[in-house]
């Protein structure tokens, strides 16, 4: 898991982010930089405002105040604030959910086809008249979704309804339709949730499976601090609402601020 | 001067009569968020109990108040009744299935109890006598008929005095409390040990037995009733509890008179044909302009 | 639901003491009758043994059907986790390689049919092909896409008006009408689509309920459209400019042996309806498999998810209406022609409900159970003639019957992805 070569450059970045509801600060002014191709974690305690900060990225909420640029390429920089969250999955960040969304009537192969909704083109008159080009496109995303499928090890369930398959693969459908999409980001909203430590270790293999094939930038939130100072090259850790430690795993471990958040005042 | 003033009393009327039956939309919605297509269909069946009852209790020698009150109370225990076994039938099977369902099953229920009112009375229109003209001592307000009949000032009266009620059994006594925390929080009223179902079941009564008030009070003022009356009214009470804002109680009273005097007003100044479309147009507006009504909370996603 | 398994252990006294309550529920309004035109209340006690008989065997009927779906929602489905969904006769018939042949000895069995059939049957079948096309339509909106839509026939009323007003005022035809009739409906389907793309659900089907009641006043009370009255002589599709009774209708009697009295103009109707649905059927085929169809369905599921896959939640709701509404005005110009009178009655609230009934009974988002239902609805009430005031009592009782115990409808939609992969 050495860290790729340019690993230097910037993806995503939050200047001054600050999210309220009402009276309640969710975010206060989060500045933070991603970098490109590494895996990232947002750890915190609960409602410290990760998922807030999700939910911002992805267009779900609009940000009451700040910045979110995403450096698209090394020469291309979108900003993000105020986009609906169709068009920003449309520009490549995709996202899987804290409590799974999947499309629980359609089937698997389904749930993967609609994943890459926004790779293909055709409209209302490709539909109908079904054109060569079509035909090909259609042709492209059947096989290229089952190959996800089998990459990732659900290419047996492929028929059967979402709802029908078991927790840990619902969370590990919920990925590969956000892999569908061909995202440059992917985030990730505690994807071991409820998971058991089997199913927490087959995930692990999958987010290093995702991060050696797809070659793309991974976001994480996670409660379960071996997985997140197993596989993130650094992590961000948020409280009430603000960024009060960001580096390395080895760095995080010991940080005093974040053992407080954790602990309590008295652990200090 | 004095067709607004009677403009103004015969909004005021209307608008406290869909005020009673929005009030049976915005508190169903407020706890199971379905809109109750079928509370329309309550409230003509209200209408037609109190009918029914009406004469059998009048040619028994009932009159004056004693019979409006025993009509009250019987045309409300039925819509109760009415309300109670339609929620068990038709939607309490499919709390936990997919939106769409209980709606469309809410329209079936809907469409049944219209086609069995119409297939076991009849299709005509039939009069209703005027329960509250008839009461005597009503005489001192004569001198204002030309304005408002007694028969108007009565029922907006009648209509203060419940919702006065209603708010009391919603803020102070205990079932009022448990709607509002099922309302606010169904799986956690469940798990402080509120009995959903009971909650429910209390929420259709207390909005049928407003909706056959209704029914009496618009058969009285209307003086003539027929089996399609629930479908417009219906329609009409949802679209006042949205322009106040659906699951506001107060929002729901104060879009019903908006309506009522909106309704009014067109019908008066503009013309009559286009009285009900005025009901549509308000309420798409409110939709585009502000979805969650005058007196609505802004909707949140949680995520 | 645990109040009902505790109960079942003494189901015929559960029944009896649910027929006594809804006997008791249904007193005033069945057995109590008021004459409309003396006001005077008539007593009919004969009804009440009926009534009491027949609430028995429906709450018997209800709880043992009750029971049963419970066990069958209960008990995990044997080896659903790898099975794909059920599978129906109809996705069997579908993957027979030799469909299309089936499929076309079909489609030749229809276009003759009407040639040996009564006037009176051909308008039946006529009326049952519009009503798969308005299903197949209305199909999409709400099935695929899962905006309930309570105004849809107010779309019908717009391609029908298209026609008889075009005809009418400036003496346009059929052919030039079928188009414009289409991009109307669907043109009215934008405008109704702009202002309630930010709804959902509950409120959608308002605003379409209001919108369509809006239509249907306006064309009540407007001059233009002759009111109540409606447009009458709306003349038949031309056929090349000829008169098909005159100069057809000699020959087939003659050299075929055909019933002289059939009117060739109404069997060409027929056979263009035909070919719509065959048309129409084959659009919706292809729009289920396509990326907009799945963009329907990812809508329908999860309006939150969909947006996260790059899904624009307003362009699928506009597609979606927008396209079932053009389905409706091509049956409306049809329509138009087929009963040459039109007038706002045949377009009211219950018209819409008509058509949901279809979709509903039939299996949302199912193509071949939307056809089924059609056909059903359709001709039912030929079949039983006196159940024709009782229609609307059936369709109301069968949508909620149809919802608790069927949701899925006749027909299960199949999800064809999986099946040819």
């Amino acid at each position: 898991m050495s860290p790729k070569n340019n690993l230097s450059d910037t993806i995503l970045e939050t200047k001054a982010l600050t999210m309220h509801f009402g009276g309640l600060m969710a975010l206060n002014s989060v500045s933070l930089k991603i970098q490109r191709l590494s895996i990232t974690a947002l750890i915190g305690p609960n409602g410290a405002g990760k998922t807030t900060l999700f939910n911002c990225l992805t267009g779900l909420y609009k940000p009451s105040g700040g910045q979110i640029i995403f450096n698209k390429s090394s020469r291309e920089s979108l900003h993000l604030n105020g986009r609906a969250p169709y068009c920003v999955s449309r520009l490549g960040l995709a996202r899987t959910f804290q409590n799974i969304r999947l499309f629980n009537n359609l089937t698997v192969l389904e749930n993967v086809l609609i994943g890459g909704h926004c790779r293909l083109k055709s409209g209302l008159w490709g539909a109908l008249f079904r054109g060569r080009k079509t035909k090909k496109e259609e042709k492209d995303i059947l096989e290229y979704s089952h190959s996800l499928l089998k990459n990732y090890g659900l290419a047996r369930e492929a028929g059967s309804l979402a709802k029908n398959l078991p927790y840990g693969a619902q969370r590990r459908l919920e990925i590969i339709r956000a892999l569908a999409a061909g995202p440059s980001i992917l985030l990730l909203d505690e994807p071991a949730a409820g998971l058991n430590l089997a199913e927490t270790k087959e995930l692990e293999e999958i987010i290093e499976k995702v991060r050696d094939l797809e070659k793309l930038t991974i976001i994480l939130i996670e409660h379960d601090m071996s997985l997140v100072m197993s596989i993130s090259h650094q992590i961000h850790v948020l409280d009430y609402g603000r960024l009060i430690a960001s580096g390395p795993p080895e760095a995080i471990r010991c940080d005093p601020q974040v053992i407080r958040a954790y602990l309590g005042a008295a652990a200090s | 001067m004095n067709l607004f003033v009677e403009l103004c009393f015969s909004g005021l009327t209307k608008g406290s009569i869909y005020a009673l039956i929005a009030l049976g939309y915005t508190m169903v919605y407020g706890i199971i968020a379905l809109i109750n297509f079928a509370h329309g269909e309550i409230y003509m069946i209200g209408a037609f109990t109190a009918l029914i009852f009406s004469l059998i209790l009048s040619s028994w020698g009932f009159s004056g108040l004693g019979l409006i009150f025993s009509v009250m109370v019987i045309a409300g225990l039925y819509a109760a009744m009415y309300g109670y076994t339609t929620e068990k039938i038709a939607y309490k099977p499919l709390r936990s299935s997919p939106r769409l369902s209980p709606l469309i099953s809410a329209i079936g229920l809907s469409i049944f109890l219209q086609n069995y009112v119409l297939l076991a009375q009849t299709s005509n229109d039939i009069l209703f006598p005027d329960l509250i003209g008839q009461l005597d001592f009503l005489g001192f307000l004569e001198p204002i008929a030309h304005l408002a009949t007694p028969t108007q000032i009565c029922i907006v009266i009648t209509c203060a005095v419940t919702m006065a009620v209603l708010s009391f059994i919603i803020k102070k006594t205990k079932m009022g409390l448990a709607m509002r925390a099922v309302a606010q929080n169904p799986d956690m009223a469940r798990l402080s040990g509120v009995n959903i179902d009971r909650v429910i079941s209390g929420t259709f009564i207390l909005g049928s037995v407003l909706a056959a008030l209704g029914g009496l009070l618009i058969g009285c003022s209307m003086q003539q009733i027929n089996s399609n009356i629930g479908f417009l009214a219906g329609l009409k009470a949802f679209t006042a509890a949205v322009l106040g804002g659906i699951g506001s109680i107060p929002g729901a009273v104060l879009g019903a008179l908006i309506l009522g005097f909106a309704e009014n007003f067109t019908a008066g100044y503009l013309a009559s044909d286009y009285e009900d479309v005025v009901a549509f147009i308000l309420l798409t507006a409110i939709l585009i302009i502000r979805p969650e009504g005058i007196l609505g909370q802004p909707i949140s996603r949680k995520v | 639901m645990p109040q009902i398994s505790s109960k079942t252990s003494k189901p015929v006294l559960r029944a009896l003491f649910s027929a006594l309550w809804l006997a008791f529920l249904a007193l005033p309004i069945l057995v109590f009758r008021v004459n409309s035109i003396s006001g005077i209340i008539e007593y009919q006690w004969s009804r009440l043994p009926k009534l009491l008989a027949a609430g028995f065997l429906a709450s018997l009927l209800w709880n043992y059907f009750q029971k049963r779906h419970l066990l069958k929602q209960e008990s995990p489905k044997a080896g659903s986790s790898s099975a794909g969904p059920p599978i129906t006769w109809a996705d069997r018939f579908l993957a027979r390689t030799d469909r299309y042949r089936w499929l076309s000895l079909l489609g030749f069995g229809l276009m003759v049919l009407p040639f040996f059939c009564s006037p009176y049957a051909v308008k039946i079948l006529t009326t049952a092909l519009i009503y798969i096309t308005l299903g197949l339509g209305l199909n999409i909106v709400v099935g695929v896409s899962g905006l309930l839509h309570l105004g849809y026939a107010a779309f019908f009323a717009v391609g029908a008006y298209v026609y008889g007003l075009l005809n009418y005022y400036f003496g346009w035809g059929f052919w030039v009408c079928l188009p414009l009739g289409t991009l109307s409906a669907a043109l009215a389907g934008l405008l109704l689509g702009l202002p309630v793309i930010r709804l959902t659900g509950d409120y959608l089907a308002i605003v379409t309920l209001g919108f369509g009641e809006i239509v249907r006043l306006l064309l009540t009370n407007s001059s233009l459209t002759m009111g109540p009255r409606g447009i009458g002589n709306i003349p038949p599709p031309g056929f090349f400019g000829l008169d098909l009774n005159e100069k057809f209708r000699p020959f087939l009697v003659e050299h075929l042996a055909l019933n002289p009295y059939m009117d060739l103009n109404k069997i060409w109707i027929y056979l263009i309806i035909l070919l719509i649905v065959v048309l129409t059927t084959i659009a919706a085929l292809r729009l289920e498999n396509s990326r907009l169809g799945r963009a329907w369905l990812a809508l329908r599921e999860d309006e939150t998810a969909c947006q996260s896959v790059g899904i624009s939640p307003s362009q699928a709701k506009l597609t979606a209406l927008t396209l079932g509404s053009s389905f409706a005005g091509l049956a409306g110009v049809v329509f138009a022609a087929q009963i040459t009178f039109i007038a706002p009655s045949s377009f009211s609230f219950m018209d819409s409900i008509y058509i949901l009934t279809i979709v509903v009974l039939g299996g949302m988002g199912s193509i071949s159970g939307v056809i089924a239902g059609a056909a059903v609805i359709s001709c039912l009430p030929e079949f039983l003639r006196e159940a024709e005031e009782y229609r609307f009592l059936i369709f109301g009782a069968l949508m909620v019957l149809m919802m608790v115990y069927r949701p899925q409808g006749l027909i299960r939609s199949v999800r064809s992805v999986c099946s040819r992969s």
